[in-house]
């Protein structure tokens, strides 16, 4: 997918100002809070088991090489073919190739982030094969021209159902519907055709297990079972991080990952899949393909941001940010939004393409707080800020003033003068009350809070006056 | 060089790669793969009549309905009162695993087969069923074909009370023990195929069954 990250200013001031979005986002705003709050309370320890998933994941990404051939003799073992991919072009040449060697025209989707990433669906348009995404969210989002998601779990959030209700009616042609459970049976019958017809299904991978060389789903609509059940090839794009151990530690994030991600349990249906249909079997696909992909991930092995491998992708800290909850994910500008994407756009797209996400942060640690594999989100942004420092990537305004500023903190006398006069400028602002209304010098700071004005001297004199107090009474 | 060596090798890299931390990976990770341990699990009482209560209610929670019969011979007449009761069609594709039961005496029109995109009623049985969670662990062979519990609009399980376990590691356990290998698609479901895409509002039906019914037999 092409980045758009460098115009996340221009983009989050738009939905800002977009009256519809906002009320769109308002309407979602905490609902996968309140649900993810109820559903932890019947695990009776949850944080023992967010350490568990965190050791499970670290277990593997601190071996990794070694995972993944363990993962894929066993993938081998079963009948399964596996490649390897080392960006998204070598996705989408692979995937090409795989379908035109059995003579595929449709491809079925389930979603995978992956597969955004890689941009596979121009690639695959190009080749001539149709590409059919069939999670609802993402089937609104490719009928409504290819739009990209705004969220990892609920891809169309950002859609109110009037929305919705417009859309089908344009692309399908049929009356307007005005009801969520008819505009989702809409969807059933018109995609029930394309699983039925398509010769390939291509799907994402939750977990890729290393013990038997399975493949481990988690959805809730069907459709992954759909694709993976119907057309005769299956191919899996799934990063190189995914593995897993055993079927136990399988067991483990399940019991974490739906609770985080949606709030359920557990999700509808969680397939485990391993190797090829028998002959003898009615359903099942005849060939399965593995594609692992790096994109970004081996680079990212043994750095700063190693810990950030450990994601399963649940979404927990977009849902919790405060930042996302205001702007949605477009205005992040590539896959993956919120926290985990201002994260991973950096290190996969290009620090020099996402300046602004490391800053799209509060660093409240909310997401910190709810992540299943306790990665420590706000100290990763913060890193990314003084990488973004050591290379020089940061604006030459701001260079020059913080070297100006560095300048004048060494001299201590020109420090103490400059304070000084700040003070009393803010104190002068401020007038008869304790706060400032508009900052003259950075008005956007205050137009949606107050700036507390100081209390006349600066801390440097305030102290000074308490050590020759001290003088005195000794 | 193939993408595959220049993935694992900038891998090892980060890494630092070497003969003798391979050699403490490789024990690590045997001793894993062995060792198979458990995280936390909430407790739950593992008396059978109290697994059987607890997968009702999870399960019931998740939107499936249950009924509970005394023995296998009175199963057809169950389905039957079933699809009376949700003036649902009386034929059904069945796993050809369940094909030997009475259908007909129960006044249904059962084929034991793989699933038809016309099929409305779909039969299965299950491998077991998880109490923690109120879900069907389905395994796929010749004889219990994974589209039946996927393509029809009605899916009826029938679920053995002596089957279920308190966790899905035994799950993991009894499918070792039984089966061995992992079978093409094990598939647990809870309940009914939903979406929440539009507006975050749950819809039953999504792109599998609208309805999941269970049919646990006591002995």
């Amino acid at each position: 997918m092409e980045i758009k990250s460098m115009h996340f200013k221009a983009n989050a001031s738009a939905t800002l100002a977009n009256v519809v979005l906002q009320g769109n986002l308002k309407n979602a705003k905490g609902k996968f809070v309140t649900k993810r709050a109820e559903a932890i309370k019947d695990l009776d320890d949850f944080e023992g088991t967010r350490d568990a998933a965190t050791a499970i994941r670290n277990k593997v990404i601190d071996n990794l090489d070694l995972w993944l051939e363990c993962f894929e003799r066993k993938a081998l073992d079963t009948g399964a073919k596996v490649f390897w991919a080392k960006d998204g072009a070598e996705v989408c040449r692979l995937v090409t190739e795989i379908a035109r060697s059995h003579g595929v025209t449709k491809v079925t989707k389930s979603k995978s982030m992956l597969s955004e990433e890689a941009g596979l669906n121009q690639a695959l348009e190009a080749a001539g094969i149709q590409p059919v995404e069939t999670d609802l969210g993402e089937y609104i989002l490719q009928v409504d021209n290819n739009e990209p998601p705004s969220h990892i779990i609920a891809p169309a959030v950002h859609k109110s159902l009037d929305d919705v209700a417009d859309l089908f009616h344009k692309v399908h042609g049929t009356p307007r519907k005005t009801e969520i459970p008819a505009l989702t049976r809409e969807a059933r019958e018109v995609l029930r055709g394309h699983f039925l017809s398509a010769e390939m299904g291509l799907s994402g991978g939750n977990f890729l297990v290393a013990e038997t060389g399975s493949v481990a789903l988690v959805t809730n609509e069907g459709n992954g079972r759909m694709v993976t059940t119907m057309p005769h090839v299956h191919v899996v794009i799934t990063g190189i991080e995914k593995v897993i151990p055993t079927l136990e530690d399988l067991s483990t994030l399940m019991r974490i990952l739906p609770r985080s991600a949606t709030g359920q349990s557990i999700s509808n249906y969680f397939s485990i899949l391993t190797g090829v249909k028998k002959p003898e079997e009615h359903d099942g696909p005849e060939h399965l393909y593995f594609i692992l992909v790096d994109s970004g991930r081996a680079d990212v092995v043994g750095t700063d941001f190693h810990a950030m491998l450990r994601c399963i992708r649940c979404g927990a800290c977009m849902n919790h940010c405060p930042v996302y909850q205001t702007i949605g994910g477009h205005a992040y500008g590539w896959v993956y939004p919120g926290p985990m994407g201002s994260v991973l756009t950096p290190l996969y797209a290009g620090m020099e393409n996402s300046i602004d996400l490391p800053h799209a942060a509060t660093l409240c640690n909310q997401c910190g707080i709810v992540c299943p594999v306790s990665i420590p989100l706000p100290d990763l942004l913060r890193k990314l800020r003084e990488k973004q420092t050591e290379r020089g990537l940061r604006p030459l305004t701001e260079r020059i003033g913080l070297r100006v500023w560095a300048w004048v903190a060494q001299r201590p006398k020109l420090y103490a003068l400059g304070a000084s006069l700040g003070v009393r400028y803010l104190k002068w602002l401020a007038g008869d009350t304790d706060r400032i209304r508009l900052l003259p010098t950075a008005p956007e700071w205050s137009l949606g809070r107050d700036f507390p004005a100081p209390q006349g001297k600066t801390f440097r004199e305030l102290y000074a006056a308490r050590q020759t107090r001290k003088g005195a009474t000794t | 060089m193939s993408s595959r060596e220049d993935i694992l090798g900038r891998v090892r890299v980060g890494l630092n790669r070497s003969a003798t931390n391979a050699a403490a990976g490789r024990a690590e990770m045997a001793a894993a793969l062995s060792n198979r341990s458990h995280g936390p699990k909430p407790a739950i009482d593992s008396n059978p009549q109290a697994l059987l209560a607890r997968f009702r209610i999870k399960s019931e929670q998740q939107s499936s309905t249950v009924d509970i019969v005394a023995q296998d011979s009175d199963v057809p007449v169950a389905v039957e009162r079933y699809l009376t009761a949700m003036k649902l069609p009386k034929a059904a594709v069945a796993w050809p695993s369940l094909a030997p039961l009475d259908w007909v005496g129960a006044g249904l029109k059962v084929e034991g087969r793989g699933a038809r995109d016309a099929d409305l009623v779909g039969i299965t049985g299950c491998f077991c069923a998880v109490a923690e969670t109120g879900t069907l662990m389905l395994c796929s062979s010749p004889d219990t074909p994974a589209a039946v519990s996927l393509l029809p609009e009605t899916h009826i399980a029938i679920v053995s009370a002596s089957r279920i376990l308190a966790y899905m590691e035994d799950a993991w356990t009894l499918a070792r023990k039984e089966l061995g290998v992992l079978p093409r698609a094990v598939n647990f479901i809870s309940g009914p195929s939903r979406t929440g895409d539009i507006e975050q509002t749950i819809v039953l039906g999504a792109h599998g069954p609208y309805r999941v019914h269970l049919v646990i037999v006591e002995s």
